[in-house]
């Protein structure tokens, strides 16, 4: 059997796609589906405000939708451009700007839902501060979107840069890399964030005098939430950027896959974990305003042990690519 | 495409090394979270025991810490070593 650059590039673009589409599409139902059950509890709870719960509920399905949006826009281009410059290279780009955005949509999908069937439950239970449980919702579930976009930004890199001029080994390894570290290194932060969102938008509702605590808690709880995504999104920009030698042996492009696997897979638990705490965070500060320096203080330590095995995962991922 | 057997034994190491370390960071990572989690809940709770809560939260942290490290070490040896 012999293989044709001709053949390889529309199956790569297809099976790129298939992987854009399908894997982007798991997130944002599952999050809308959650975000759908929490409004009917919701209504069931207080329905005199069904009106209000079910815009409320519409909105955040809106925000969690767009992740699987960026997943059809990236299947799309995947299936309808044209690639000039063809070389073998092109085939695992294609496959590589799916699998990123394909990934990195299922996070940020049910991150977001989660935000939105919080909201719906708060507004149950507080009608009358609306505006504030909306208001956290609307910022929390986009920040939620942020490792989605993360990886339809390495998408698109990948689909609009010319890589003709590179020698196809180990650039192949490389380029496969860095979409497993910017697909797989976002769902972790994306569901994280999510549920920290989520806690804003039911402390919001159960204590709004202490809104304003609330929500910078949300921030900072989210910022650390969002590190592990960000590492990756910077090996798969170390891994598509970094002039690489041209090589015949198997071992230096392995080097380069493995180091974007280890990454993104890597950047899943902590990114998770930090979500759990900061939700937790988040909760507790809204019942229990006066000891918001304690749950602060501990909740930034906890996070910090948590974050320790995405900065392994960092540092095998960094050997991998320079030393090694 | 010469691939010869020492190559093909690096390469497998490389990548044995990159999935292990991966994986490996996934369960104590939502682990600690877990605890860090439940020990934010028990201060809001109980404020006044605070230092005690931290103290037993990175006692077990440390303990879920372990198998990340197992995970360190065994793809510093695939890297390194073997």
């Amino acid at each position: 059997m012999e293989f044709y650059l001709q053949d390889w590039v529309p199956m790569a673009s297809y099976i790129g796609a298939g992987l854009a589409m399908g894997f982007g599409a798991i997130g944002s139902a599952v999050g809308e589906g959650y975000t759908a059950s929490e409004a009917t509890v919701a209504i069931s709870r207080n329905p005199k405000i069904s009106d209000d719960i079910l815009k409320m509920m519409l909105m955040g399905q809106a925000v969690a939708e767009s992740a699987s949006i960026f997943g059809l826009v990236i299947a799309m281009m995947l299936l309808f451009s044209k690639f000039p410059h063809q070389t073998w290279i092109t085939v695992s780009v294609l496959l590589a700007s799916g699998i990123s955005m394909g990934l990195g949509a299922i996070g940020s999908g049910i991150g977001s839902g989660i935000t939105a069937g919080s909201a719906c439950k708060g507004l149950a239970r507080q009608p009358g501060f609306k505006d504030s449980i909306q208001m956290n919702m609307l910022v929390g579930s986009s920040v939620a979107q942020t490792p989605a976009i993360f990886s339809l930004v390495t998408s698109l890199i990948l689909i609009f840069s010319d890589f003709s001029s590179h020698p196809v080994s180990p650039t192949w390894a490389a380029i496969l890399g860095a979409g497993f570290a910017a697909g797989f290194g976002a769902v972790g932060s994306g569901l994280g964030d999510g549920l920290v969102a989520g806690a804003a938008c039911e402390g919001a509702a159960r204590q709004p005098l202490a809104a304003k605590t609330t929500l910078s808690t949300m921030f900072l709880g989210m910022a650390v939430t969002e590190t592990t995504a960000i590492y990756g999104l910077l090996v798969s920009f170390i891994l598509i950027f970094r002039e690489v030698p041209a090589t015949d042996a198997l071992a230096p492009a392995m080097a380069l896959l493995a180091a974007g696997l280890c990454m993104g897979i890597g950047a899943i638990g902590p990114g998770i974990g930090e979500g759990f705490t900061a939700r937790s965070a988040v909760t507790w500060i809204a019942r229990n305003e006066n000891h918001t320096a304690d749950i602060t203080r501990v909740m930034l330590v906890g996070q910090a042990v948590s974050e320790s095995t995405g900065i392994y995962s960092l540092v095998i991922a960094l050997v991998l690519i320079f030393v090694v | 495409m010469a691939i010869e057997g020492a190559d093909i034994v690096k390469a497998a190491a490389f990548l044995g090394a990159g999935i292990c370390m991966g994986l490996g960071a996934i369960g104590p990572g939502v682990g600690e979270g877990m605890a860090a989690a439940k020990a934010c809940e028990a201060i809001g709770k109980n404020a006044k025991e605070a230092g005690l809560l931290t103290r037993t939260m990175l006692v077990g942290q440390a303990v879920s810490e372990s198998t990340g490290i197992y995970s360190l070490v065994i793809a510093l040896l695939l890297l390194f070593v073997v």
